[in-house]
C-alpha cells in the first residue's frame, strides 16, 4: 500500500508520466503538475461545473477523479479543443453570441455542449438548458450560452 | 478544500477487494464513482486511511437477465443503464428516471452501488429500487447474502450494510409486461436532489391497481412505502380520479421529514403534489 502511484496519461495528444501523491485531484495534477491552467476550478464539490472535461470521450468532473484514476486515459482540455469540427464551431459560436464574459465557466461551457452536439442533440433550448443545468455561469445569465449552443445544433452540428 | 491523506489501492478482482475491506485495525472505504465520496473527502467529511478503488472489477460491471429477474452489478454507472436496451425494454422506469439523477458528467462516473451504499433519502434509486421490490446483494470475505431493498435503507445514509461488505449487485424482478409506472419529482433546478418526488408502480397488464407499490423520497428518513395506499389502490381502475384523489388524501395522516429549506408542513404539501402528479402519469 502507498501513498504515491506512477501514472501515464495522453492530455490533448501528449504523453506525460509522473508520481504523484494518490490523495491529488486530477484537475490539480493537470493545473499545477502539467501547466494546463485552462481548466478552472469553482467548488471542488461536482456542483459548479467548471471543471468538467472530456476522458475517453465522455465528460468528467475532474475535481471529483483523483489523478491516479486518470491513468490509461486520454484527456481533453480546453487547451486541447480544436478550431475545426464542432468544438471549433462551438467556440466561434460562443465568441459571436458573447456567450462568455469573464470566462470562468466556458471551459466546463463548452466541453459540457461538445457532449451535447456529438450525442446528436437537436436545436431544443429547453434540452440545451437541461444538459447545462450542471454548469454554473455567473455572469451571462445563460441566454447567450443556450443560444451559442442553438445556433451550432442548428446547423446540424458541423 | 483538498482530502486528507490516505492510501489507495486499485484491486483487479472482487476477492483483493474484500480481504482488503476487512481490515479491522484501519477505516477502510470503497471508492466507486467517487461522485458523493469525493466531495466528502474534500470537505474532511470523511478521511478514510484507505481507499479500494472498485473501478477495475470488471465481475461489478455486468448487466445479466434471465426470464424473472435483471441483475445489474454495484459498479454499473448510470451512463451505463442509460445505454442498455435490456434495461430500456425490461424496465423503462430506470430510463425515465436517469435523466433526473444529477447531470451527465455525473452520470458518467456515479454508479447503481454508491447510491445504494450511501442511501441519501434525497437520492432517486434508493427509492425506485424499493418500489420495484429489488432485492440488495451484499459479499463479504465469508460469503454473500441478500436483503431486500425495504429492509436495507435504515435511515438517513445508513444501511444494513456491515463495514467489511461490498454491495456487489441489485436483483430486479420483470414480468412479461414491464411494470407500469408514474415518476415525479420537485426540484429547484434540473438536476438538483429532489425536495420530494413519488414514484408508483402496477402490474403492467392490468387495467387496475394490482401489487402497486408507492414510494415516496426526500421527505422522511429513508424511501417512505406507503402500504396503506397501495392496499387502497389495489383493484381500483388506474384512470378513476376520484380514487386517485382519496389516495392522496390518505398523505395526511402521515408525518414528513423537515430539512434546512423546508418544513415539515411544506414536505407534506410537495409530497401530495409529487404523488397526484406521479398518479396522472402512470394514466398518461
Ligand atoms: C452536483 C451533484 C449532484 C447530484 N445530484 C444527484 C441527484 O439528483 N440524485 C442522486 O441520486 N444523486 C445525485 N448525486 C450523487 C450521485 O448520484 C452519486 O454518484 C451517487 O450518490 C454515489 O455513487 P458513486 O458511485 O459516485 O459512489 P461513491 O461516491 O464512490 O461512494 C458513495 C458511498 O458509498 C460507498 N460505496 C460505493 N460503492 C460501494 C459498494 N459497491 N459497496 C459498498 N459501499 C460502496 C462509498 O464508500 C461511499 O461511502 C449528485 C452528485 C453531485 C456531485
Ligand atoms: S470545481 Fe469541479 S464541479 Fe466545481
Ligand atoms: S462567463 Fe463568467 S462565469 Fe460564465
Amino acid at each position: 500500500m502507498a501513498d504515491t502511484r506512477t501514472i501515464t496519461v495522453n492530455v490533448n495528444g501528449e504523453v506525460h508520466t509522473n508520481t504523484i501523491n494518490v490523495r491529488k485531484n486530477l484537475i490539480d495534477y493537470l493545473r499545477d503538475d502539467l501547466g494546463f491552467t485552462g481548466s478552472h476550478v469553482g467548488c471542488e464539490h461536482g456542483v459548479c461545473g467548471a471543471c468538467t472535461l472530456d476522458i475517453n470521450g465522455e465528460t468528467v468532473r475532474s475535481c471529483l477523479m483523483l489523478a491516479v484514476q486518470a491513468d490509461g486515459t486520454a484527456i481533453t482540455t480546453i487547451e486541447g479543443l480544436a478550431d475545426n469540427g464542432v468544438a471549433g464551431d462551438l467556440k466561434k459560436s460562443f465568441a459571436e453570441k458573447n456567450a462568455l464574459q469573464c470566462g470562468y465557466c466556458t471551459p466546463g461551457m463548452l466541453a459540457s455542449a461538445i457532449e451535447y452536439i456529438n450525442a446528436g442533440g437537436n436545436a431544443d433550448k429547453d434540452k440545451i438548458r437541461r444538459h447545462i443545468s450542471g454548469n454554473y455561469c455567473r455572469c451571462t445569465g445563460y441566454q447567450a450560452i443556450v443560444e451559442a449552443i442553438y445556433s451550432v445544433a442548428e446547423n446540424g452540428g458541423n | 478544500m483538498k482530502a486528507a491523506s490516505f492510501l489507495y489501492e486499485l484491486p483487479e478482482d472482487l476477492n483483493t477487494a474484500l480481504q482488503l475491506l476487512n481490515s479491522s485495525d484501519i477505516d477502510v472505504l470503497p471508492l466507486a464513482g467517487g461522485q458523493s465520496l469525493m466531495p466528502m473527502m474534500n470537505f474532511r467529511v470523511s478521511q478514510p486511511d484507505l481507499l479500494v478503488d472498485l473501478n477495475k472489477i470488471d465481475s461489478l460491471k455486468k448487466i445479466d437477465s434471465d426470464s424473472n429477474s435483471i441483475k445489474i452489478g454495484s459498479m454499473v454507472k448510470y451512463s451505463d443503464m442509460e445505454k442498455s436496451d435490456l434495461i430500456k425494454e425490461k424496465i423503462p422506469l430506470i430510463n425515465n428516471v436517469i435523466p433526473f439523477v444529477a447531470h451527465s458528467a455525473i452520470r458518467n462516473r456515479g454508479t447503481i452501488g454508491g447510491s445504494i451504499a450511501l442511501a441519501d433519502p434525497a437520492a432517486e434509486f434508493p427509492s425506485l429500487l424499493v418500489s420495484l421490490d429489488a432485492t440488495i446483494e451484499l459479499m463479504n470475505i465469508k460469503g454473500t447474502r441478500e436483503v431486500k431493498s425495504e429492509d436495507f435503507f435504515t435511515g438517513i445514509f445508513e444501511t444494513d450494510r456491515k463495514t467489511n461488505e461490498l454491495v456487489t449487485s441489485i436483483n430486479i424482478p420483470i414480468n412479461k409486461s414491464p411494470k407500469k409506472f408514474g415518476f415525479y419529482e420537485i426540484t429547484r433546478r434540473h438536476g438538483d436532489y429532489a425536495m420530494a418526488g413519488a414514484f408508483v408502480t402496477t402490474d403492467g397488464d392490468k387495467k387496475e391497481f394490482s401489487n402497486s407499490r408507492v414510494v415516496l423520497f426526500a421527505v422522511s428518513t429513508k424511501p417512505l412505502r406507503i402500504i396503506d395506499i397501495e392496499v387502497f389502490l389495489n383493484g381500483n381502475l388506474l384512470n378513476d380520479v376520484s380514487v386517485q384523489e382519496n389516495a392522496i388524501d390518505i398523505i395526511n395522516g402521515y408525518e414528513f421529514e423537515g430539512d434546512l429549506h423546508n418544513d415539515t408542513e411544506a414536505k407534506k404539501t410537495y409530497a401530495k403534489v409529487s404523488l397526484k402528479r406521479a398518479l396522472g402519469e402512470l394514466n398518461g
